[in-house]
């Protein structure tokens, strides 16, 4: 168990600067996603911490000391990569004995065809053994450990990989998209299991994904990283309910949260879509942004009309695309009970409760709002 | 080709025209077997006969391994050839990693003498590689024989290219599990390169096993011989003489790379085929 | 000011420590390149270098001093009638051979691509020369070409023709290195054509065929030869190489006669350097050779740059 410290870490290649300085503190024992768009360096700071890229700048501290001078290996944390990484020409078994073996072997004893004849190789391999039945036995993966990597199923070498990365009990793991090669169905099943592994084992796990969904379900903690920096860093709640960015709020969600065109009056009065909204911001006068999310359009009555432009039925529910009348902005809402569908084409008015809206301004960051009437903060939005 | 199969004359034509040249191509093949299968009266006869009247192979082949001291040519044939691929490969493999898997400073330098290398003919070296190992008073020796083929460029290039192929990812899982750069070399990306170790390994085998032009510019003494140069040998002292025991003696030379070849065809071609790219 | 020098301390430790992992990796990739680029320097781009040098020098194996002589070794070389007709027969044997194996290995290939059966066996058969030691099949070829015994002149004696002293006769004797030339390059080029037709899609065909390309002249005038193009210039660039090389049937069968008419530069090349031991002489011939194959391999990189490969 671990507590890991990032100040102001940066990291170039070749000129172009990936990671800008970034500043986390990751808890002991904590379950934090690292969670951003493709290419935005979420890899590249894992293998900061790893060590195996040295940063240009700044500091990795684990348990207090800094790490710049250990090597990854000494540094006592695990690794699942998104490829598994198996060696290919090794057994599952010979796989998890790895790291054991190269910890507790002697360079002689690690010698083909010698070492083994070494009655001190014999009595650590009998431990080694042991360790590897006990992982193997916790992973469910005791009849997969004579197999090579190319006779499992995705599923049995994301396995595997885990076991190999919890046999020497590092005082931290570092996943690296470890489920983006599996199917649909068994990544959320992965999803559970390893976060029950996370409370079993109580160990440090930084989970680096670009699934938004996986480190909502899994982590204790999110750190939204967008364009080498990290842009917010909260529990999912937090993070999904009150984005401190534009592009938080856009990229945490199952659905993308709409965006309507607003603009803050010279008295402070927010308007969306030309609508003047009940509530009102210090923020300077200028264009701003007005999300809500999908499940927070209220169909049936309101200030803006659209038409049914598509409708998706999940079963479970539905959402409905509506082109806003009188502009070209596409709101997209959420209807429980898909059996209540308006057909394409239909006329539909909509609003949504002032707590529902999230403003921003034309950088792109929050602003603070306030409302008219704070005790009655579910009324409609609309003035 | 595919109307050609509805011709239903085509596969006969094809068969004929094939085993026509199977059959010239074949024939130094099996004249040499017939005629190591011959004794003497009947090799020099004017009246053509392909079967043996009188089955002398175990004669020739006896008198082969009598004049010319054959086992031990083979025995240089393999261990020449031998600790040529094995230094190649510890030779190239730990620089072949280090150009796919490295940054470090000159190394797309490095990368390029080595393309640069891959254009050098072996015969354009060689006055000034003999001047060296006379230098180094090599000359006459095994070491002359192994010395000057121990690097070869192809061989980093080939294994560059393979190595390019294996994951980061398991280079990264390696250094986390413990394995030193020069371990990542041996335990995680010779085991990857297996095949194409392999098919090198065949390449460099056949190259050097069938090398005529350095052995007989470097070797003197009689017992250092490698296999094409006894042959050379046997036939310039008997030459005339005694066809059938030199026939014996050429297959004997040619017998063990062939062999191998038919165990394993599509490996050797694979390998062998690797010279065009060289 | 206190806490200003610490930090600096600690970016200075921090510094320090990065530079120390970043120096360590890059000596381990040194270490691990240091063998091959010694060897390297030392066998195979010192000694080009050296045999340019030497060609400038009147260097012989043995001699206490040498001297520069500038262009003198490329003038006697110029001047040389054998050096001429060296390379003449060297062009010639490679203007034979080159396109007697590509046609040959070509039409193997297209015949056991044409039919299903024993295709594996006819590959393996017309292989089997490339495998086989060429010197020890050379003088498998000496005694098949023998004048009297020799399985040739008495095939052709039963033909009713004129039988030949192959060898011996100033004018078939590079006819006859030209031959084992070709009987020995043919499988070569046959696999890598067979690889090149496996890589063709079998659809194309079938949209020749739709697209009414009738005969099987018409879809490989249509599919098989374009397709093939890249594939063919590339085995001829090859056999061109390998030609040029040519060595071993030569010393070993003709030494170069009679009278110099199957003498080919890497064999005069082997006398002046290695046995008359004129090294700067030598070098000078090593490097007209190199000139020639160079110029083969840069036009047969240049195919490869374009992603020409054969297989
Ligand atoms: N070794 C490297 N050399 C050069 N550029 C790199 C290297 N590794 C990563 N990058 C670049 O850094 C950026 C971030 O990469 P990465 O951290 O892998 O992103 P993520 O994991 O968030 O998808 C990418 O644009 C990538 O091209
Ligand atoms: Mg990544």
């Amino acid at each position: 168990m671990a507590r890991i410290e990032l100040s102001a870490v940066r990291k170039s290649f070749d000129g172009t600067e990936i990671l800008k300085g970034v500043d986390l503190r990751i808890e002991d024992g904590e379950f934090i996603s690292l969670v951003g768009p493709s290419g935005c360096g979420k890899s590249t700071l894992l293998r900061v911490i790893a060590g195996l890229e040295p940063q240009s700048a700044g500091e990795v501290r684990i348990d207090g000391v800094a790490a710049d001078a250990i090597r990854p290996s000494a540094r006592n944390l695990a690794m699942v990569f998104q490829s598994y990484a198996l060696y290919p020409h090794l057994s599952a078994f010979d796989n998890i004995a790895v790291p054991l073996r190269m910890r507790r072997l002697s360079a002689v004893e690690r010698l083909p065809f010698v070492g083994a004849l070494l009655p001190s190789r014999r009595r650590k391999e009998r431990g080694i053994r042991e360790d590897v039945a006990k992982v193997a036995e916790q992973l469910e993966i005791a009849h997969l450990l004579g197999r090579k990597p190319a006779q499992l199923s995705g599923g049995q070498r994301q396995r595997i990989a885990v076991g190999r990365a919890i046999v020497r009990q590092p005082v931290a793991f570092l996943f690296d998209e470890p489920l983006s090669n599996l199917d649909a169905k068994l990544r959320v099943h992965m999803r559970a299991e390893l976060a029950q592994l996370h409370r079993r084992l109580n160990a440090t796990f930084v989970y680096v994904t670009h699934d938004q969904a996986e480190a909502m379900t899994m982590s204790s903690r999110i750190a939204v990283m967008i364009g080498g920096e990290l842009v917010q860093v909260g529990t999912p709640t937090d993070i999904y309910d009150n984005p401190r960015d534009i592009r938080v709020a856009e990229f945490v969600g199952s659905r993308k949260i709409n965006i309507l065109p607003g603009r803050i009056r010279e008295d402070g009065r927010i308007e969306a879509l030309g609508v003047a909204l009940r509530f009102a911001s210090a923020a300077s006068a200028g264009p701003c942004r007005i999300g809500v999310r999908p499940e927070r359009i209220e169909l049936g009555s309101g200030p803006f009309s659209g038409h049914v432009v598509h409708a998706e039925n999940m079963g479970s529910e539905a959402f409905l695309h509506l082109a806003v009348n009188g502009s070209d902005v596409r709101v997209v809402a959420r209807i429980d009970d898909p059996r209540r569908l308006p057909s394409i084409a239909t006329q539909v008015s909509f609003g949504f409760a002032m707590d529902a809206v999230r403003a921003f301004n034309a950088d792109g960051k929050r602003i603070e709002v306030e409302f008219e009437h704070t005790e009655r903060v579910r009324e409609r939005a609309i003035v | 080709m595919k109307t050609l199969r509805a011709i239903p004359l085509w596969p006969v034509i094809r068969h004929l025209l094939l085993i026509a040249g199977a059959v010239v191509l074949l024939a130094p093949f099996i004249w040499m077997i017939s005629t190591a299968s011959k004794p003497p009266e009947e090799v020099f006869s004017s009246e053509l006969h392909l079967i043996p009247h009188h089955f002398a192979l175990w004669d020739n082949l006896k008198i082969a391994f009598a004049k010319a001291n054959l086992w031990r040519f083979l025995l240089n044939g393999v261990i020449v050839t031998v600790s040529i691929f094995v230094l190649q490969v510890l030779i190239a493999l730990p620089a072949a990693y280090a150009l796919a898997k490295l940054r470090f400073l000159g190394r797309d330098t490095l990368f390029a003498l080595v393309l640069f290398g891959i254009l050098i003919p072996p015969q354009a070296t060689a006055i000034p590689v003999f001047l060296l190992l006379h230098k180094l008073g090599l000359l006459d020796s095994y070491a002359a024989l192994v010395l000057p083929f121990t690097i070869s460029v192809f061989g980093i290039f080939l294994m560059r290219q393979f190595f390019k192929s294996v994951p980061d990812d398991l280079v990264d899982a390696a250094r986390m599990d413990g394995i030193s750069e020069f371990g990542i070399v041996w335990r995680v990306m010779l085991p990857a390169a297996i095949p194409a170790v392999t098919a090198f390994g065949i390449f460099s085998v056949v190259a050097h096993w069938n090398d005529y032009f350095w052995p007989l510019i470097v070797l003197n003494s009689e017992q250092l011989r490698t296999p094409p140069l006894a042959v050379a040998h046997f036939r310039n002292n008997e030459a005339g003489t005694n066809y059938g025991p030199l026939m014996a003696a050429a297959m004997v030379i040619i017998a063990p790379l062939l062999i191998a070849f038919l165990l394993a065809q599509r490996r050797f071609i694979e390998g062998i085929t690797l010279t065009g790219i060289k | 000011m206190s806490d200003a020098a610490t930090i600096d301390t600690a970016v200075v430790a921090v510094r320090s420590a990065q530079r120390i992992r970043r120096d360590h990796r890059a000596l381990t990739a040194y270490g691990l390149v240091a063998p091959a680029f010694t060897l390297m320097l030392l066998m195979l781009l010192g000694p080009l270098a050296s045999v340019i040098a030497l060609s400038f020098t009147d260097y012989q194996l043995g001699a206490p001093a040498f001297s520069w002589i500038g262009l003198a070794n490329y003038q006697e070389m110029f001047a040389d009638r054998v050096f001429w007709i060296s390379l003449r027969n060297t062009l010639t044997y490679v203007v034979i051979v080159v396109p007697g194996a590509v046609t040959l290995g070509l039409g193997i290939a297209l015949l056991i691509e044409s039919g299903a059966s024993l295709r594996s066996l006819y590959r393996t058969i017309y292989f089997l020369p490339v495998m086989a030691t060429l010197i020890a099949m050379a003088v498998v070829w000496e005694f098949m070409l023998h004048p009297q015994f020799g399985l040739v002149n008495g095939l052709l004696r039963g033909a009713g023709l004129p039988a030949f002293s192959w060898l011996q006769d100033r004018s078939t004797a590079l006819c006859a290195l030209c031959a084992i030339g070709i009987w020995q390059a043919v499988g070569f080029n046959m696999v890598l054509f067979l690889a090149g037709l496996v890589s063709i899609p079998k659809q194309l065909y079938e949209a020749a065929e739709i697209d009414g390309a009738a005969s099987a002249w018409a879809r490989f005038r249509l599919v098989t030869w374009p397709m093939l193009g890249p594939v063919t210039t590339f085995v001829i660039v090859i056999s061109g190489i390998r030609s040029f090389q040519v060595f071993d049937t030569v010393h070993i069968l003709t030494k170069g006669g009679p009278s110099k008419s199957s003498e080919v530069l890497i064999h005069t090349m082997y006398t002046e350097g290695f046995e008359f031991f004129r090294s700067g002489y030598g070098a000078a011939l090593t490097v007209v050779f190199l000139v020639f194959v160079l110029l083969l391999t840069l036009i047969k990189a240049r195919l490869a740059d374009r992603g020409v490969q054969h297989a």
